[in-house]
């Protein structure tokens, strides 16, 4: 069977477009705290999603509704919701993080596929397993701490569908297990859906050096006449002992298309792109070339070679965990 | 409010270990969670010597339970997380992996490392049989007295990060062996260099995090001095220290004078600080707008701004 490509959409415009470009499968967010992309002016309001949602089924395209940080104690209600208006917009699955969450999903919403997200970091057969028995999960997104023999062997002995990420932003840490950015800013992925937010960067100039800073701390300095990085914690600039440099990762972005055939090889059900804070031309154009590759693997024919680089910005590719040495 | 005593976070000889937990045996703590959280790689270095620790602390009062690892990719720390329960004492899960090795009907307690952030996941998880949760360090005050609160409905002690350095980040890549240009799998265990961990420096040479191994944590040592009113009044349980290198005994000394009303929170950061000068104070996950803010004194140098 043809691998599924799972597209972002951080709005009603993308997700149109990535549906006409090919993509099997939308996922999306509601416009507030309760998905990890909680940007300002991106998301879809009840309305959007509801029309989202039946212009992709009127084209065979499924979307499936990420509701993946974790509920604030006190104010389950908003999630509760959350799930309750996917199933009745008709998404085809939630994507959720959370065990209150799910369970709370799994006994009110028993008809409403559940996806275990990426920040549940379940990293190992048995856990997935788990999940699978105890909240009737079909699918799970793999955290990007594996290898492709590592996500065979879970697919080995696993019956629920694994999706892993081949393109896009690459978490260095453990997803959902995080809290550098809430450390350094008072926001985090877990509770607030951002990470190392714009609303705490500064760009500050001193002799003929461009300071990027996150909360106060400067992590990234570059001549001026260099391209200054946005300063990400994990992927910024630190010294310790005698070394000076990117100690956690380097300031790269994950793609693995050439690993497709093996993660096929793998028994990867979906290859899951991320970005939903990309622009809808950016997405189409990935969706294209990510259609292309698994069509071309399905019909037997080579796989495309270095299509993705030109949408990198410039910016340095890594295959990540995927293969051993990256740990 | 009683007093728990985490499992260590870094890797120590395993002589510098067993005197640890001999010493510990003596102190006025009421619970102790041992075991290895961060790296499977460093348990076979103790693990022999474990079952000697259980029994002096237990022979000594104290209740005791073994963590889980805090991520479980390897079969090798799967099987180490299903051997967990043929220890004879309470596992603390660090990471749902730990589920579903427990024996059927154990009662266990969750560490702070598995993310309870609302009542929907404590009831789920006391409906498996947890009767103590401590809670993730990134909560605030808000969330502990609703969580705690929920707790009390559901027969679950709650803990809070009490003081030692915050547990920020786990990855699948050894950071340690990456700053000495090695590999995860061929790390050399350049870890046990630094027992309190590595300093990591912004490029304003600031202190900011803490390296150890696959783990990142603070640089600053949080500490609950200050709230011990609000967390009493909460009712919260128990307070967790981590464990450090230096200058630990003083350090339970300090929390038990605090908790029975002898000294102020005031006085017991200042203890804090004059075991080491490099030691930076921090309470804002609990209290203030980022989880690097301290609401007592502080040089403001420290502080981003």
């Amino acid at each position: 069977m043809v691998m599924e490509i799972v597209c972002p959409a951080g709005t009603p415009a993308s997700l149109r477009a990535a549906v006409k470009a090919g993509a099997h499968t939308i996922y999306c967010g509601f416009n507030d705290e309760t998905n990890a992309r909680n940007f300002p002016g991106l998301n879809f309001d009840r309305t959007e999603m509801r029309e989202g949602i039946a212009f992709a089924h009127s084209h065979v395209s499924k979307v499936l509704i990420a509701i993946n940080t974790f509920p604030r104690a006190g104010d389950e209600g908003v999630w509760h919701r959350a799930v309750a208006d996917a199933e009745s917009c008709g998404a085809d699955a939630v994507i959720l993080a959370d065990p209150g969450l799910l369970d709370y999903a799994a006994c009110n919403h028993p008809h409403l596929r559940r996806h275990l997200s990426v920040q549940a970091a379940a990293a190992n057969a048995d856990i997935i397993n788990y999940y699978a028995k105890v909240f009737d999960v079909k699918r799970v997104v793999l955290p990007r701490v594996l290898s492709v023999p590592e996500i065979s062997a879970i697919n080995a002995e696993t019956e629920v569908e694994t999706e892993v990420f081949v393109f896009g932003g690459l978490c260095v840490m453990a997803e959902g297990r995080c809290s550098l950015s809430s450390y350094a800013t008072g926001l985090s992925p877990n509770m607030n859906g951002v990470c190392s937010p714009a609303s705490h960067v500064e760009y500050h100039e001193d002799n003929g050096a461009l300071d990027a800073r996150l909360g106060g701390y400067t992590i990234h300095r570059v001549g001026q006449n260099e391209p200054a990085p946005y300063p990400t914690l994990c992927k910024g600039c630190f010294g310790a002992k005698d070394t000076t440099g990117h100690l956690f990762e380097d300031p790269v972005s994950l793609n693995a298309e050439q690993l497709i055939p093996q993660l096929q090889k793998a028994g990867v059900t979906a290859l899951k792109i991320e970005g939903r804070q990309r622009s809808r031309s950016y997405v189409a154009q990935v969706v294209r070339n990510f259609r292309a590759a698994v069509d071309a693997l399905e019909a037997g024919q080579p796989m495309p070679e270095g299509m993705l680089a030109r949408l990198s910005e410039g910016q340095a590719m890594t295959t990540g965990a995927y293969k051993k040495t990256w740990r | 409010m009683d007093l728990t005593v985490g499992p260590n976070q870094f890797f120590w000889s395993a002589d510098r270990w067993t005197e640890f937990y001999d010493d510990l045996a003596a102190l006025p703590v009421d619970r102790v969670v041992l075991g290895e959280l961060v790296c499977s790689k460093r348990l076979p270095f103790f693990q022999d010597r474990i079952p000697d620790a259980i029994s002096t602390l237990i022979d000594a009062g104290k209740e005791v339970a073994l963590t889980s690892l805090a991520l479980v990719t390897l079969k090798r720390e799967r099987n180490q997380t299903a051997a967990l329960a043929e220890m004879g004492v309470e596992i603390e899960i660090n990471d749902l992996t730990g589920l579903p090795h427990l024996p059927d009907g154990a009662n266990f307690s969750v560490g702070p490392l598995v993310n309870v952030y609302n009542e929907g996941t404590l009831a789920w998880l006391a409906s498996k049989g947890a009767t103590r949760i401590c809670l993730p360090p990134e909560l605030p005050l808000a969330s502990v007295e609703t969580l705690a609160k929920a707790g009390a409905d559901h027969g679950v002690a709650i803990e809070v990060w009490g003081h030692g350095r915050l547990p920020l980040a786990i990855s699948g890549r050894c950071y340690h062996a990456r700053l000495h240009k090695r590999t995860k799998d061929n790390c050399q265990f350049a870890c046990e260099d630094d027992p309190d961990g590595l300093d990591v420096r912004t490029m304003e040479d600031q202190p900011f995090l803490t390296m150890n191994g696959v783990q990142t944590l603070s640089d600053t040592y949080a500490s609950a001095a200050h709230q011990i009113d609000a967390l009493t009044q909460a009712g919260v349980s128990s307070l967790r220290l981590s464990p450090q290198s230096k200058g630990f005994t003083q350090l339970c000394d300090q929390y038990r004078q605090l908790l029975d009303g002898k000294i102020s929170g005031a006085d017991v950061a200042d203890a804090i600080c004059s075991i080491d000068k490099n030691i930076r104070l921090s309470d804002g996950f609990l209290t203030g707008d980022r989880g690097v803010d301290w609401s007592g004194k502080q040089p403001p140098a420290y502080q981003g701004s």
